[in-house]
């Protein structure tokens, strides 16, 4: 029986109404008194040293308040790396300058140059043409494996090469490898590319910052989904300013999807603006502005090898990835390909031996850094494509390759730094198996057939380590930042409770589920409880939402603070019954005292405890506590996704038929939101598979730098889901047995995508071993033709 | 965008009068002159509104069967109005861009622009249409000269645009698939006197007419007279959705199945 309220039920997202109804409050919205605008002026070229910019005639145009260049920022910090990642022989990671303007040399086109701050939009765009720039263009530094070279073009100077790091992770001996695969019974290599990807959020980026004199106090407000990261990065490492002046604000945002997870140049510009031009500063990036400077997503180059024993055993697995980073470190960039990426190699598998190494480059474009996945879904795409490729090569079923080398022991420690704590692929499998109605495949291709279009089932299994993550562990592994979270429930007089999280919604639903597990602790209505986040003068701290993390990080430290609510209102409600604390029971919004009808309702304690006139005197007035939790381990769901294509074989077109996703997402607190977060997480996986490709030319112009040229997916290149996730393993270290849900889609369907398109074309009578993503129409007419 | 003059005049004569200024630009729905205006890649000196001239807008069918439409007509209404009498030429304007692009978009804009990829220019050459301005009338064979380029002259308006309608006809598009333009879009026509080819997205010189198709098509229509014919691919558009040699195969593929959906 589905519960119609509290854990598990499919609440209704209350943010929703505002939403739809026009009431939201994003940050493009706010205008302050007096504000000024910002307009950037951006490279037009990928790569060259800045020989003068003239701002003379710019700043006596009309309505101009101040002109600024890389010189304005040559006191203040850069924008900072929140990773140190060290490489395979102990040395930390090269770390360049990133200004806030460009200095010395423009890296990317859309590097910003210089900054016009107007009294209109109009007018500062109006000045930003009369500058005049001398820039000796370099030659673009593009392809990473030419970069690497020695004598490659440096895309910073004082680097000694293009190689941000040389990394690795797991067997360290290479001659055991080397035996592994020399004495494998079949060894299965793949060469594949994960395509760039642009984030592309509903809402751009926009900061509107502003000064109060008066006070020395500063507001900045930002598409951000970690308001306090924003504060304590720009105030500790560019700006240095005391974080008790700065107030960040993020409110109502548009779409996240891991770029506004970063501290971005131009909200420590409008901050530092606000106070020189004596004004509050707005920026608000067009659409052109966010495909040149919002950190873009994946673009790692592979070649991944599999062995198995005669049995079909994996018994050896190496990948070599070179990554891009593009041409600044991302606030998070260099977690990515490395602990984000190599840790995931294991995947859903009992591989005793593997070798991950990475190189991570400085190239002529925009910085790389997360998206959906971040990482994971990088490592799934190779493995699950090289298992895929294996059991065609050996002519086995791809189900029953998986099945017989999945982990089925926990926990298990694979041997890329790992410890799964729980999980259950089989279980999980065999949902997918009836979910997806597999064995009815055969009649649905030949009906494909008899249409003259080829049909193609891929599978795939995921896992992702997700609820980032304990503290002392990403402490080692070179964060510079801890990843616990905060939470304070503020009980209200008459009952009702605030809860100021750290975490930031923007699109998971936190403002409707949160209060679904705080109601359902206390056994009240869940309109009683709200949710207080994006701000950092209302909540006590947070790291904010990535990762998939908001619930298993910050839900547990809002349930601890719930808990410490709890013992609190029992001592208060044992004064009131004249009972022993140890006696007192909570249910249903009324403390009883065991074995009796004596009781006291939430709303009576609650009340007491404010208006304390018969009050237990060892015990402090009121009712607010907070709670910081750090995750003991990562939480790990998985899941095994089935996707069934039509190719039309005339044009190449793919058209998806069907997808089934089985997840096992532990405990689950609101399954609506849940299908919701698959639904989202497949649709950006699909349009990764089938549309996505951000693409730069030789010179390092961006190809794909509009609507028009970058595809998006629509409502009609998308099908119905299916979605399962009835298998469920609870996490076993956290409170609520939780385990994100946020980016499985999107780690779990591309390859399941191109496997299917794969099978499809196989099918046909041609041997076609990979198509490389977008495997868009023209692709898969090549491969059909070569 | 830089600062203009706005006029939306409201005879074709007031219409003609405005554009007469110097550096006027003339604007039908804007679909593509505003994002152009916006980016600041143009700088006319004046706007001259289309769309609140009633003479130009709807459509109606000539005393010789010929389908008329205003040039200020959105492809929405073409879509609508234009659906029982011309059933393939609705079609075409019901496949451009989304509904607010339908709704916005004019078909004298499009044909004036004349993109390589957009539909009408493949609707109007394909059925032999005639472009009717302020002082003359134009056959599309002769109007449509390269990308982007038309006979219109400095200041000339397209009040109204005349299609024949053929015995059967049909406009197979296929999608680019970020900004679902035509990647090859054909629309085929078929007279009594013979068949017209016309190829859009594919051609490095826009909008053309395939005419080894419409000789072959014209002595036997059925899609096995295209079995031997290959379009040269040497003038066609490579770029990130598809290389010459799939245009020039989609080219084939899609007129096929135009002689298809016709028969």
């Amino acid at each position: 029986m589905p519960k119609d309220s509290g854990i598990g039920a499919s609440s209704k997202r209350r943010e929703d109404v505002r939403f739809l109804t026009g009431a939201g409050n994003y940050t493009d919205d706010i205008n302050v008194h007096g504000q000024a605008y910002v307009h950037f002026l951006r490279s037009d070229i990928a790569h060259g040293r800045i020989k003068s910019v003239d701002t003379s005639a710019a700043e006596n145009m009309p309505g101009v308040v101040k002109v600024f260049t890389g010189k304005d920022f040559e006191g203040v910090g850069g924008m900072p790396c929140g990773w140190e990642v060290t490489d395979r022989h102990g040395a930390p990671m090269q770390e360049p300058p990133h200004p806030i303007l460009a200095q010395g040399k423009v890296r990317h086109v859309g590097d910003p140059i210089a900054a016009v701050v107007a009294d209109s939009l109009e007018q500062a765009r109006d000045a930003a043409e009369a500058i005049a720039l001398d820039i000796e263009e370099l030659p673009a530094v593009l392809d990473m494996k030419a970069a690497a070279q020695d004598g490659a073009t440096l895309v910073h100077d004082d680097l000694k090469n293009n190689i941000c790091y040389d990394w690795h992770l797991g067997e360290a001996d290479n001659a055991k490898l080397d035996e592994v695969f020399a004495n494998a019974a079949h060894v299965t290599t793949l060469d594949l590319v994960n395509n760039r990807l642009v984030a592309n959020p509903m809402e751009p980026r926009v900061a509107v910052a502003e000064y109060k004199r008066g006070t020395d106090e500063y507001t900045l407000y930002t598409t951000s989904q970690n308001p306090h990261v924003i504060r304590l990065l720009m105030c500790a490492f560019v700006l240095g300013l005391p974080e008790h002046k700065v107030r960040v604000v993020a409110p109502d945002v548009g779409g996240g999807f891991g770029t506004k997870i970063f501290h971005y140049a131009e909200e420590a510009f409008c901050t530092f603006a606000a106070k020189a031009c004596g004004r509050p500063v707005k920026w608000t990036a067009s659409r052109s502005e966010a495909f040149m400077s919002d950190a873009q997503g994946r673009d790692h180059v592979s070649r991944i090898e599999l062995a198995l024993d005669a049995d079909n055993n994996f018994v050896g697995l190496r990948t070599d990835t070179y990554a891009n980073l593009g041409a600044y470190l991302s606030t998070f960039s260099s977690s990515v390909p490395t602990w984000l990426h190599g840790t995931l190699m294991a995947g859903n598998y009992k591989t005793p031996v593997i070798q991950v190494n990475v190189k991570a480059m400085f190239t002529n474009t925009v910085p790389v850094d997360a998206y959906r996945g971040a990482g994971r879904p990088e490592a799934t795409f190779q493995l699950e494509r090289v298992i895929d490729k294996a059991a065609r090569e050996l002519g086995v079923d791809p189900i029953a390759l998986r099945r017989q080398n999945f982990i089925t022991e926990f926990p298990y420690d694979t041997p890329v730094a790992l410890t799964y704590d729980t999980g259950n692929y089989n279980g999980t499998m065999d949902k997918l198996e009836a979910a997806a109605d597999l064995s009815g495949f055969a009649a649905r291709r030949a009906e494909s057939e008899a249409n003259g279009k080829l049909r193609g089932l891929g599978i795939n299994c995921y896992i992702e380590a997700c609820g980032i993550a304990p503290s002392n562990i990403v402490g080692m592994l070179g964060a510079r930042a801890g990843l616990y979270d905060a939470a304070t429930v503020r009980v209200n007089a008459t009952g009702s409770i605030s809860v100021m999280v750290g975490a930031h919604s923007h699109g998971q639903g936190h403002e409707t589920a949160f209060p679904q597990v705080v109601a359902d602790m206390i056994g009240i209505d869940e309109s009683m409880v709200e949710i207080v986040h994006g701000d950092t003068s209302k909540i006590p701290f947070g790291m904010g939402t990535y990762g998939s993390r908001s619930l298993a990080v910050c839900g547990s430290a809002m349930v601890k603070a719930t808990e410490k609510v709890i013992d609190k209102a029992k001592k208060i409600a044992a004064h009131l019954l004249e009972a022993s604390e140890a006696d007192i029971e909570l249910k249903d919004g009324q403390f009883t005292v065991a074995g009796t009808d004596k009781s006291v309702a939430w709303g009576d304690v609650t009340l007491t405890a404010y208006v304390p006139h018969n009050f237990p005197l060892e015990v402090e007035p009121g009712l607010e506590e907070t709670a910081f939790y750090d995750p003991a381990n990562f939480t790990f769901p998985a899941g095994a996704y089935a996707c069934e294509v039509e190719v039309d074989p005339e044009t190449g077109q793919v058209t998806i038929e069907t997808f089934t996703a089985a997840d096992d997402f532990g405990n689950i607190i609101n399954p609506m939101i849940v299908d919701g977060q698959v639904h989202g997480g497949i649709g950006q996986g699909i349009g990764q598979a089938l549309l996505e490709n951000c693409a730069y030319d030789e010179n390092g112009q961006l190809l794909s730098a509009s609507f028009m040229d970058y595809a998006m997916p629509r409502a009609d290149d998308l099908p119905f889901y299916g979605v399962d996730h009835s298998s469920q393993t609870p996490c076993t270290h956290n409170p609520l047995g939780v385990k994100g849900c946020g980016e499985a889609g999107a780690i779990g369907s591309p390859p399941a995508v191109v496997n299917a398109v794969l099978d499809a074309l196989n099918s046909g009578g041609k041997t076609v071993d990979h198509i490389d993503m977008p495997v868009s129409p023209s692709r898969v007419w090549a491969a059909l033709n070569s | 965008m830089y600062n203009f003059e706005f006029e939306k005049p409201s005879t074709i004569a007031d219409a003609v009068a405005a554009m007469g200024g110097e550096e006027a630009q003339a604007l039908g729905g804007g679909q593509t002159l505003i994002p152009t205006l916006k980016q600041r890649l143009a700088a006319p000196s004046s706007l001259v509104s289309l769309t609140g001239i009633p003479e130009m807008r709807g459509v109606c069918v000539e005393d010789d069967g010929s389908v008329s439409i205003g040039g200020a007509t959105t492809h929405a209404a073409v879509a609508a109005d234009a659906a029982g009498n011309y059933p393939a030429l609705a079609a075409l304007a019901g496949q451009i861009g989304d509904p607010a692009v339908r709704n916005r978009g004019t078909i004298g804009g499009s044909i004036a622009n004349n993109d390589p990829a957009a539909c009408y220019p493949a609707g109007a050459l394909g059925s032999g249409a005639t472009i009717v301005t302020n002082n003359r009338q134009i056959s599309a064979d002769d109007f449509f000269e390269g990308m982007f380029s038309t006979a219109l002259e400095e200041g000339e308006i397209i009040t109204s645009v005349r299609f024949p309608v053929p015995q059967a006809a049909s406009y197979q598009k296929f999608l680019q698939p970020a900004s679902r333009f035509a990647l090859v879009g054909v629309f085929l026509a078929r007279f009594a006197d013979g068949v017209r080819v016309a190829v859009t997205g594919a051609s490095e010189d826009g909008v053309f007419r395939w005419s080894e198709a419409e000789q072959a098509l014209s002595k036997e229509f059925r899609p096995d007279a295209l079995m031997d014919l290959r379009i040269n691919a040497m003038n066609m558009i490579a770029d990130l959705h598809g290389s010459k040699a799939y245009r020039a195969h989609l080219v084939s593929v899609m007129t096929k199945r135009a002689v298809e959906a016709c028969m």
